[in-house]
């Protein structure tokens, strides 16, 4: 065929790539018609539809040209690509900084967030192909010009792979001085200037579901037992927790108790719930494997919120829980919105130090509490694997006979590995609870197991660094993006497609032995002799 | 469970009484009565008794289909026999009752270790790691079930124990270089020999071998030959084994039952076995059935009717 012919100046396929780039286009245009094309507004009196067909005429001819971009690097018209992407990523760059609102309409998008990602876009094309021109220019083997498209194509991914592989095994390697580095950032983040309430909000969001990961990561990552409903361990922890946690609790009320328990009773008491919660759940399904499995969580977490939704006596059904309040410290609460009755017989924090009230404190503190409970999350979790359970959860993932021919008892190995994981879903709950005040069932649905399931996938099963950065993208970014609205989630799956095709075993998907004979060095200088 | 009218023991004695080859001296490790089983329609073992004993290797032969396997899965619990008796008997203990036994017990508390048709190892885990996994049971004692582990109090001596064992079969099969790296990096026939070394790990009394000799070249079948042996003399355990290479099982058998659907048909030493016309017509086919039918007969009534002195 002409087009896999791969130098210039050959005859090129040009039905093909017109039909490449006409069926890239339609296809942007089905997407985007309908999640952009129109868009309902709120206007008082009523809703109004919106028409943004220049959103979707920008999407389409930015998608043409990205294709075409494609297709020239493809047949190795380098030197185009990159002088094109390199003049477009200028002209938006200098008319972002220093256009101000005169060139706004004239730039494709409206969100400026949106403008900046695709000057990143046509920056990284120049950049790119820049570098493969620069790679074809090496002296080569003799009659490389007549190399195969095929075989240069398939080099690129292929090296790229390996290069992610080694970043994965560096990482993993070197995860002690990752995490120390990562931890000393996440303590220093609250007192970083410019760091305001709402993002300090989104950073104990983050590490409640780098918790959730974490927790799952067990479950999934190591002991390869597919949990579509680990949302159901959440949800326990967290309604236990507010149960008793909130004044308004009908548990409380009906107990004839005024005040909450403390925040540091309900944290140890909603972990083990959702522990026996696991237990008791893993009993009769841990007999199933593979899908079957995977539906009946899926069913147990929807039992758990209906039953949630249902049982009005004790927990308001969709009413929910409110009035949850916030980590003491120290015997103090940190509240400040206090009633004049509540108000006699508790001492404020802030009260007692002497200081005026800061709704940030109250978050930092959160924060830090969150931030250590994750931090020992980690350290459990990483000790564990180096035990006989974790290696056992392991080895039951790579294959259960062998495990029961060894002696090892699956049943038990599972319930630890289910207990274990539903405990630190049940810290996150509580963590979820104090954090929001309030809970209800809506919180708890499917498409939140789902979410904590991409992010143990997103990062590499049973990779902990994998997990943090896989939180980052899925949960920060999106909280942080909020301005793109609705492309928001346009962005969230396309980029999981992306990351899916590119890595699909997950971002940082590399197993570090538990145990090692001869030590990293030795190993290293064997494997290069053999 | 089984028929009252047949408690006896048919085979060993009256086929080496035949042969005047016994084999004397070692104990009745492992003694199988009665053995049936049954899938749905399907008779896969029927009605099969036969010992392997102690610091012998026992061989374990028949054409495909046999229902060799079987045997092994009734053996280990990943099947309830339908019928039969499995008594596993060692010196100064309580007899083990198979059938009766959960599956991981088997292997934790009767010390059956046993290995797979198509190897099961845990491909990405470090030939390091499969080995110390199978010292599951014992290590999980020394990290007192996690919780004393976690903070690390007096278990590290046990795993550097553990992984001195580990250390002893790598260097038996020649692998130790190799510890670090992922079991399904290592070819077939080194993948086998760990196979092997990870179920001696368990320390067992009775290691099972599921063909261990399929697929290897002859070099590999030597070594593994050198194995077998050097597991039977020096670790002296009972050795069953499953295999289809004559040459293999001819040397280093002691002793060798064959089966065929789900029949046993003999039962001696090689030499023995060797000659057997039973043996003889069920692996060159029907047609030699017309040449030998009286000595067939004699040898198979021999068989199931023969022998007295059945262990209680
Ligand atoms: N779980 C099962 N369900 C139904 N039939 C089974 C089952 N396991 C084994 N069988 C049948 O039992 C018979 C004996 O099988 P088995 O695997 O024991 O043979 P084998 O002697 O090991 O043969 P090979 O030499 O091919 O390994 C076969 O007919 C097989 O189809
Ligand atoms: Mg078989």
């Amino acid at each position: 065929m002409a087009a896999t012919i791969p130098h210039a100046g050959r005859p090129v396929d040009r039905r093909g790539i017109l039909i490449e780039l006409g069926g890239t286009a339609l296809v942007v245009f089905a997407l985007t018609v309908s999640l952009v094309g129109f868009h309902i507004k709120d206007i008082s009196g009523g809703i109004a539809l919106d028409l943004r067909f220049v959103d979707v005429a920008s999407a389409v001819a930015i998608a043409i040209v990205v294709r075409g971009w494609l297709i020239l690097m493809r047949h190795g018209h380098h030197r185009v690509v990159a002088a094109s992407a390199a003049a477009v990523a200028a002209v938006l760059v200098v008319s972002l900084l220093f256009g101000g609102a005169g060139v706004q309409p004239w730039l494709p998008f409206k969100a400026q967030l949106l403008q900046w990602l695709l000057a990143v876009l046509s920056a990284g094309f120049a950049i790119g192909s820049a570098v493969r021109m620069a790679r074809e220019r090496r002296p080569v083997l003799s009659g490389a010009g007549a190399a195969q498209d095929g075989a240069q194509d398939g080099a690129a991914p292929d090296e790229q792979a390996a290069l992610m592989d080694r970043v994965s095994a560096q990482v993993q390697r070197n995860a002690l001085w990752i995490g120390a580095v990562l931890f000393l950032a996440a303590a220093a983040f609250p007192f970083m200037p410019g760091v305001n309430l709402q993002y300090l909000d989104i950073a104990v969001l983050v590490l409640t579901y780098i918790m959730l990961g974490w927790g799952l990561n067990i479950v999934v990552g190591l002991a390869g037992l597919l949990d579509l409903g680990y949302v159901a361990f959440y949800a326990v922890g967290a309604y236990s927790f507010a149960l008793f946690a909130s004044p308004d609790s009908p548990l409380l009320q009906d107990l004839g108790w005024t005040e909450g328990v403390s925040f540091w009773l309900c944290l140890p008491f909603a972990g083990l719930m959702a522990a026996l919660a696991g237990v008791a759940l893993g009993f009769p399904v841990l007999r199933l494997r593979g899908d079957y499995l995977a539906i009946v969580t899926l069913g147990f977490g929807e039992m758990i919120r209906v039953t949630l939704l249902n049982f009005y006596s004790l927990t308001k059904g969709p009413d929910g829980i409110s009035n949850i309040p916030p980590p003491s410290l120290l015997g103090y609460s940190t509240q400040s919105k206090m009633d004049e009755e509540t108000l006699e017989n508790t001492t404020e924090f802030h009260t007692a130090m002497g200081w005026e009230f800061d709704q940030a404190d109250t978050t930092i503190l959160l924060y830090f509490v969150i931030l250590a409970m994750a931090l020992a999350t980690n350290f459990f979790t990483v000790r564990v694997r180096k035990l006989p359970v974790g290696r056992a959860w392991e080895a039951l993932r790579e294959d259960e006979i062998a495990c029961r021919s060894l002696g090892i008892n699956p049943t038990n190995t599972k319930l630890t590995a289910f207990g274990f994981g539903a405990m630190f879903g049940g810290f996150a709950g509580s963590f979820f609870a104090t954090r929001q005040t309030f809970v209800s069932p809506e919180s708890f649905t499917f498409i939140e197991s789902a979410v904590i399931l991409a992010i143990v996938v997103l990062g590499g099963f049973g990779s902990q660094i994998g997990v943090v950065v896989a939180a980052f993208l899925l949960i920060g970014l999106p909280e942080i993006f909020r301005e793109l609205q609705e492309y928001r989630m346009l962005f969230f799956g396309g980029s999981m497609v992306l990351i899916m095709l590119w890595r699909p075993a997950g971002l940082l998907a590399h197993r570090e032995p538990t145990i090692r004979m001869h030590g990293r060095r030795a190993r290293a200088s064997t494997g290069s002799g053999g | 469970m089984t028929a009252p009218e047949r408690m006896e023991l048919p085979g060993d004695t009256a086929v080496n009484g035949s042969t005047g080859n016994g084999n004397a001296g070692g104990a009745p490790l492992l003694t199988v009565e009665h053995l049936t089983m049954r899938f749905g329609g399907l008779v896969a073992i029927d009605d099969v008794s036969f010992r392997a004993e102690d610091r012998k290797i026992t061989a374990i032969i028949g054409p495909n289909g046999a229902g060799k396997t079987t045997v092994f899965n009734c053996l280990t619990g990943f099947y309830k026999p339908t019928v039969g008796r499995l008594t596993l008997q060692r010196e100064g203990r309580a007899p083990a009752y198979l059938e009766r036994m959960e599956g991981f017990r088997i292997a934790g508390e009767a010390r059956v270790a046993r290995t797979f048709q198509n190897i099961r190892l845990f491909p990405k885990m470090t030939l390091l790691e499969n080995l110390v996994v199978a010292q599951h049971n014992k290590l999980m004692r020394a990290s007192g079930y996690t919780v004393r582990g976690l903070f690390g109090f007096g278990y590290g001596r046990e795993e550097q124990k553990a992984v001195e064992q580990a250390r002893y079969w790598l260097e038996q099969i020649g692998l130790v270089d190799r510890a670090d790296d992922d079991a399904d990096s290592l070819p077939y026939g080194d993948q086998r020999r760990l196979e092997i070394a990870r179920a001696m790990c368990t320390e067992p009394v009775l290691l099972c071998l599921d063909e261990p000799a399929a697929g290897l070249n002859p070099r590999e079948s030597a070594d593994l030959n050198a194995l077998l042996t050097f597991i039977r003399n020096e670790h002296r355990i009972g050795i069953l084994l499953i295999e289809h290479d004559m040459s293999v099982v001819m040397q280093i058998s002691d002793h060798i039952v064959v089966l065929d659907y789900g029949r046993k048909i003999s039962d001696g030493d090689p030499e023995f076995v060797r000659q057997d016309p039973a043996v003889i017509r069920a692996y060159l086919g029907e047609e030699e059935e017309e040449d030998l039918p009286d000595i067939v007969r004699q040898d198979l009534s021999a068989d199931d009717a023969g022998g007295a002195g059945a262990p209680s």
